[in-house]
């Protein structure tokens, strides 16, 4: 029962590629969003906020839908990407990366903010008065201190990303080798007769996969709260 | 020397002072809900004044007419917090460096030990603040704010939060700073005691308003 075929292995790597890239590169976003929604007011702020959740809210299947019409290339921004920069996203492992991250990002946000509202505001006037300007209070008093909540943040969203399925799909499909993740080669396992034996070793590679993220976030915000309360 | 002259509307309470001092220790003298705070975190540039101007060191800090106000970061003070404020994510020695490091100053080994020595917290570097008595705390503060090299000290009742034994254990340490730091220092308190032993000259405040300026006599005159 498992011994793992270079079919499955060659989804569980892209997979793992997949949702490293979406959550590296989704990260500084998600923390520059977090901190102007825990800190800044301004115009538009709860629309921002709901936009940031759509994804959340949506059926996936309308989120990749509308990543290929943006992305894809005809896309207004895929047309773009394609013809200035080169970038693909469309059926490439890139597009997938793009629906994992933008399909997690609530959930990569949501313990940033949090934990950003948590600091105490007089240290970061302390930090003030001491002579940092708001960019290095920033980055040596608000970030530090929220950092369990980054880390939380982040294997939230890599969980996510990881599992990702229907937008994925809708916006990349699901060719093998390019962009057939976890998820999807355990759909069309299932369509496959025979292919029950395959699904099952890759859906407890998904559990396993899933529980790993929630534990490694467990100690990661323990040992980082350790360190913050000062002992 | 420090020049007040401001307005500042706080909800329903008004704050006005006026005056100019150019004494080591400035007293900022008031009941609670006088406007001390409100004064000493205006000049900080913690608020803004609503009119008029704020002088420090020569250097116009505030000037509402002319547009002025320089950010709290850029005005080179110190300021000590009732709640020492240490950051708990780093070791006392990196509390210490904090201020210098932002301010992009070179090291000052000599300083440094002056600081260390005068506070006696030499014991203390390596640990973290979580792990400090609330005196203990009180004095790294005192030195992180004395090592940004400010031109101005604020001390928002830095013994407030402290009980008589405490208080009695940091004050020696107070009267060794006014005469040996040489950095002028604005002290509030509700304390007429503590302020008879630290300042040089008082401002009295009683709801907002400036009653009385004058040395330390006017504590006498006014209680």
């Amino acid at each position: 029962m498992f011994e793992i075929s270079p079919t499955e292995w060659t989804a569980i790597l892209l997979s793992l590629r997949v949702a490293v890239i979406a959550t590296l590169v989704a990260t500084p976003f998600g923390i520059a969003l977090a901190w102007l929604l825990a800190r800044r007011d301004f115009w538009g702020k709860s629309l921002l906020d709901a936009a940031v959740h759509l994804p959340l809210v949506l059926p996936p299947v309308v989120t990749g839908y509308l990543l290929l019409l943006t992305f894809g290339k005809r896309g207004l921004v895929g047309g773009w990407l394609a013809d200035h920069l080169g970038i693909v996203f469309a059926f490439r492992w890139t597009g997938a990366a793009l629906a994992c991250g933008v399909m997690s990002f609530p959930l990569l946000v949501r313990p940033i903010r949090l934990s950003i509202e948590a600091v105490d505001r007089r240290l970061e006037q302390a930090a003030e008065t001491l002579g940092a300007a708001p960019w290095r209070v920033f980055a040596t008093v608000t970030l530090p201190l929220a950092l369990p909540g980054v880390l939380a943040g982040m294997v939230l969203g890599f969980a996510k990303a990881i599992g990702e399925f229907g937008a994925t799909i809708t916006f990349v499909s699901n060719i093998p080798g390019e962009t057939q993740t976890i998820s999807s080669a355990i759909y069309s396992l299932i369509q496959t007769p025979d292919g029950d034996t395959a699904a099952a070793r890759l859906v407890v590679i998904s559990v396993v996969l899933a529980v790993g993220a929630l534990v490694a976030a467990e100690v990661f915000a323990r040992r980082a709260t350790a360190r913050l309360h000062g002992h | 020397m420090l020049r007040v002259d401001i307005t500042k509307q706080l909800g329903e309470f008004s704050l006005a002072a006026s005056f100019t001092s150019e004494g080591r220790v400035t007293g900022l003298f008031g009941a609670s809900g006088s406007g001390k705070t409100s004064l000493i975190n205006t000049i900080a540039g913690l608020l803004r004044p609503d009119r008029g101007t704020i002088v420090i060191d020569g250097e116009t800090v505030d000037d509402t007419a002319a547009g002025i106000h320089v950010p709290t970061w850029r005005r080179r003070i110190g300021y000590v917090f009732q709640d020492a404020r240490l950051f708990p994510h780093l070791d006392i020695r990196q509390n210490l460096d904090y201020g210098r490091r932002m301010n992009g100053l070179t090291e000052d080994p000599a300083q440094h030990k002056r600081v260390v020595d005068l506070l006696d917290i030499g014991a203390l570097l390596d640990r973290r603040p979580g792990k400090l008595s609330g005196g203990e705390r009180q004095r790294v503060a005192l030195g992180r704010a004395l090592l940004s090299k400010p031109r101005l000290l604020l001390l928002d009742e830095p013994l407030g939060a402290l009980d008589e034994s405490r208080k009695l254990e940091i004050l020696p340490y107070l009267v060794r700073l006014r005469d040996e730091a040489g950095v002028p220092m604005v002290y509030v308190s509700h304390d007429a005691a503590e302020l008879r032993q630290l300042a040089t000259q008082i401002v009295m405040l009683r709801r907002g308003q400036v009653t009385a300026f004058g040395g330390v006599k006017v504590l006498t005159a006014g209680v």
